[in-house]
């Protein structure tokens, strides 16, 4: 009984690799599909652009007609809508994991509020702009975050009560958002749309640089605690037994998701469900086949870019990214919340 | 087997005795209350002599003084009746879901009143107050029986949690619908925007003459209600045991608590937490008997949307904050309060 | 075979908040043997269990693995040594029995550490130990509750720990999965002498099953031994209150406890004489 049977190994070793096989494929199929979304928004707009035009543009010639267009206009919205989907699906699916409910969502429990609410305040209140926006918005987030655990503490942190302080504390900073809206100046609908459901309108190279360097450094962090996290999806204390610092993992996962999070909230918005919507959807199509970080980021693209495309073309009238993430989501989330009670289960 | 006589005696004086302390309590909040009144009419941006305020109170309308004055009437007026509709129906609510965390805001009831309206102005060219609080009632109505039905799925029954997570998760679902409805029309934006702060600033005699009639019906219907939701405290089964019909009973209830939100939601905009903090407030003042929790809840409700409405006056002056933005600054740490006091397995 | 363990637990203090369970609680349990914690309910048997798998830290005392305190060691070290199976486990949506198991390597895991075939030869024992090789690419979800039982254990046996810690692995069980998981782990035992230490409700399977008994009350050790020592009527009735007859149980030999209430007694005058 002591080695284990050579065939019972072999077949435990085959299982694995046909799953991370699978895995593999399904990854390989979001990126794809992420590139494609790119290619689509690159090459339509109020005209249609050949790719042959797209590509010489991308390669930096002087394309008439199609360099403002493809360079400044859709280039910029097509890689912040990347880098924001991948920025909100791994934040998104870092927070559900650890609180082991699909519903915790940082958008639903008030991260995302907490930021967004920050950034309001800093553009419409103190006429801040450039890079002291993500900033601020980085430290109300990260504030939000923390003083949502520290009032959660008691004994310890449960998953329960941190998700209902979260959403006491969004009902307040939405109430505040509301109010400062309301007192802005000039309204300007377009703007305020960008900080209630989020925006990928109007995009800048400039806003890309601090949502890639954030996805890199606390997408790097994230990952390199992907084991960890695994692990905690199996309660804590089954974690806590196979070695994992339960409360070191918890604390690295909320301030990577939330930093990340928050500089994606401060360029484009909270846009609505994303964070909520990535992480179910990729476990859904990774099944039992390995860690869902890395498709949840990439899912998360593929929304963005899929929404604002149906969210500029497909409906009459120009709607918002956010707009449609949210109609879209709605019924996901409706379908979510009876499987979740159904079973009572975890992601 | 008949009790000792001694013992029932003992029993009936100790009834008594509560009786007295209650009604002493309940006289020193109607005290209060209208001494919230008389502050409301006297205090505002714009200060006033105690003579002024005597002839603006009987209609008199010369001095600008005076003309303030009488625009606070009706304001003081309806904070006092959306106050009590809100405090009854939050009472209502609590004892129908038996879930200390209910409250019109938390379930989306608000959220979902207010897309109802929105869609009627937008979709309908519905413009005639009159015909609001319909449709806010409808919204409501719908909105508070999806929630409560996806919230009270699964083990458990309608937990803390799974009632508020499907009430935040519908609550942003709708806003986003709202939103989507309202952008192409810039025409009515202002107006929602306005309406979705929640306030009693625009208050005039026809617009309470308006939601009156659904007031006292909502408030004639919960009020009956009271010995019935002391049998649902029980739990179904012990209520169904000791000869009430469940199904009724909660259903009566909750329709007095709906047109009472509902018709609140039409003329104020929506107001969260008034439902959550007051009954449990009250509680502490009279106990958990809704013969006399649901009247003071009423009146308790009254005098916190008064409260709020006179800070909202004083703290942002020359400006005001609207009474939405104080009772969600003075609800959600209360909420969070709850929740904190709350054992684990009971969320 | 394994190395045995030395696992003492000194003056241990612990419990929750301002609310004091475990105090002054001192055991030593016997490497390579089988024991059992009883106890009535909330006497701190799950809190001693916690606190010895550090996933509470005591407010006073230590609890020593070869005399390091756990609660001052590397934690990815120390599971590879102490294992714990929590009462109510939660496995992942959709996760197979096979990804389960895998799961239990993580301690043997660094942060860049490949997978080997020595891991794969660490679940495959555990799968065919537990007898679950068979359900290997089943979802965990669809198992009943013994086979699910036995999934997780194989888990915690992939994990290579020489102490196994066991919060009512019998839980929810029926009668004859309890008997089934009682026996898998006695089989570890004698095959691999694990040193099995479980929280169990039944008093009888606990005295069947167990080399020792911790007889546990108002959070300190109230009896330690062997059943033989533990399971007596004086104890029981200090312990939890209830006036029993213990008698020989006739399939094993162990004691064996029988309750007595105000009812059904084929005897009363003698029993209320007891």
């Amino acid at each position: 009984m002591s080695a284990g049977e050579p065939a019972l190994s072999a077949a435990v070793a085959a299982g694995r690799r046909r799953r991370a096989g699978a895995w593999r494929r399904v990854v390989a199929g979001l990126v794809l599909i992420v590139l494609a979304g790119v290619a689509l928004t690159l090459m339509l707009g109020q005209s249609f652009t050949p790719p042959g035009d797209v590509l010489r543009v991308l390669t930096g010639q002087e394309v008439p007609g199609a360099s403002f267009t493809v360079g400044h206009l859709r280039l910029p919205r097509a890689v912040l809508s990347v880098l924001v989907g991948m920025s909100f699906g791994l934040g998104g699916v870092a927070f559900q994991i650890m609180l082991r409910n699909p519903l915790a969502s940082p958008d639903i429990i008030g991260v995302s509020s907490g930021a967004s609410a920050a950034a309001v305040f800093a553009i419409v209140v103190l006429q801040m702009d450039g890079p002291m926006v993500p900033a601020v918005s980085v430290a109300a987030g990260l504030g939000v975050a923390l003083l949502i655990y520290a009032l959660a503490w008691k004994d310890g942190v449960t998953g329960a009560r941190l998700i209902l302080i979260g959403i006491g504390m969004a009902a307040m900073i939405d109430s505040f958002i509301a109010y400062v809206l309301s007192r802005a100046p000039s309204w300007d609908l377009q703007e305020a749309m960008r900080w209630l459901t989020g925006s990928v309108n109007g995009a800048r190279m400039e806003q890309a640089l601090p949502v890639l360097v954030s996805l890199l450094v606390f997408g790097g962090l994230l990952l390199s605690r992907a084991r960890d996290l695994e692990a905690l999806r199996m309660g804590e204390e089954a974690a806590a037994a196979l070695g994992v610092k339960v409360g070191l993992t918890r604390v690295t996962v909320i301030v990577a998701a939330v930093c990340m999070i928050a500089v994606a909230t401060a360029s484009v918005g909270p846009i609505a469900f994303l964070a909520f919507l990535s992480g179910p959807i990729a476990s859904r199509i990774v099944g039992p086949n390995g860690s869902i970080l890395i498709p949840a980021a990439l899912t998360g693209a593929c929304l963005v870019l899929v929404g604002d495309y149906i969210g500029q073309f497909l409906l009459p009238g120009r709607y918002p990214v956010g707009v449609v993430t949210g109609a879209l989501g709605a019924p996901y989330l409706i379908y979510l919340i009876i499987r979740v009670n159904r079973g009572g289960g975890a992601l | 087997m008949t009790g000792s006589a001694g013992l029932s005696d003992a029993i009936a004086v100790g009834r008594r005795r509560d009786s007295l302390s209650r009604l002493l309590r309940l006289g020193l909040l109607i005290a209060a209350v209208a001494g919230l009144c008389v502050l409301s009419v006297a205090v505002g941006t714009r200060p006033v002599g105690w003579a002024e305020i005597l002839s603006g109170v009987q209609g008199h309308v010369e001095t600008i003084g005076e003309a303030a004055v009488a625009l606070r009437v009706p304001r003081t007026l309806l904070a006092l009746l959306a106050g009590a509709a809100l405090g009854l129906s939050g009472a209502i609510m609590q004892g129908v879901t038996r879930n200390p965390l209910a409250d019109p805001g938390i379930l989306g009831v608000n959220s979902g009143a207010a897309l109802a309206v929105v869609i009627g102005m937008a979709w309908f060219g519905m413009d005639s107050a009159a015909i609001y609080v319909w449709v806010a009632i409808l919204g409501a109505a719908v909105t508070a029986v999806f929630v409560y039905a996806i919230g009270s799925l699964g083990r458990g029954g309608a937990t803390p949690l799974k009632l508020a997570l499907a009430g935040a998760a519908t609550s942003i679902a709708l806003s986003c619908f709202t939103i989507a409805v309202v952008l192409p029309r810039n025409d009515i934006a202002g107006g929602v925007r306005a309406w979705q702060i929640g306030g009693v600033g625009g208050a005039t005699y026809g617009s309470i003459w308006l939601v009156m009639p659904f007031l006292v019906v909502g408030f004639a219907i919960s009020l009956l209600s009271a010995r019935r939701l002391n049998s649902l405290a029980l739990g179904d089964e012990l209520a169904a045991g000791l000869g009430e019909n469940v199904a009724v009973a909660r259903g009566m209830a909750a329709l007095g608590a709906i047109l009472l939100c509902g018709a609140t939601t039409a003329a104020c905009g929506p107001i969260g937490f008034v439902g959550l903090v007051v009954p449990h407030l009250c509680r502490l003042l009279v106990g958990v008997d809704h013969r006399w929790l649901l009247p003071v809840s009423a009146l308790g409700g009254a005098g916190l949307l008064l409260l709020a409405d006179v800070a909202g006056r004083i703290v942002a002056r020359p400006s005001e904050l609207a009474v939405g933005v104080v009772t969600a600054f003075i609800g959600a740490p209360f909420f969070i309060w709850i929740v904190r006091r709350q054992k684990v397995w009971e969320l | 075979m394994t190395v045995s363990h030395e696992l003492a637990i000194e003056a241990l203090a612990a419990g929750y908040g301002d609310r004091p369970i475990l105090q002054g609680l001192d055991l030593t349990i016997a490497p390579g043997r089988i024991t059992s914690i009883v106890g009535a309910n909330a006497c701190g048997k799950s809190t001693l269990l916690r606190t010895i798998s550090r996933l509470l830290s005591p407010s006073a005392g230590q609890v020593l693995l070869d005399g390091r305190s756990v609660h001052r060691s590397p934690t990815r070290e120390l599971a590879r040594t102490l294992g714990l199976l929590p009462q109510t486990p939660v496995a992942p949506e959709g996760i197979t029995v096979a990804d389960l198991v895998s799961r239990g390597r993580h301690p043997h895991h660094g942060i860049l550490s490949r997978w080997t075939s020595a891991d794969d030869a660490a679940v495959a024992t555990a799968l065919e130990v537990t007898r679950t090789a068979n359900l290997a690419d089943r979802a965990v979800d669809e198992l009943s509750g013994g086979q699910r039982q036995r999934a997780w254990i194989a888990m915690a046996l992939a994990q290579e720990t020489d102490v196994l810690l066991l919060d009512e692995p019998t839980t929810y069980l029926d009668v004859s999965h309890q008997v089934e998981v009682l026996d898998l782990l006695t089989d570890l035992n004698q095959a691999r002498g694990i040193t099995i230490v479980m929280v169990l409700h039944d008093l009888n399977m606990a005295a069947r099953y167990s080399d020792r008994l911790v007889a546990m009350a108002q959070g300190r050790v109230h009896a330690h031994g062997t059943p033989e020592d533990v399971l007596s009527e004086a104890t029981i009735r200090q312990v939890f209150g209830l006036r029993c007859r213990v008698i020989p149980d006739p399939v094993s030999g162990k004691p064996m406890m029988l309750p007595i209430g105000r009812h059904r007694l084929a005897d009363p005058d003698a029993e209320s004489a007891a």
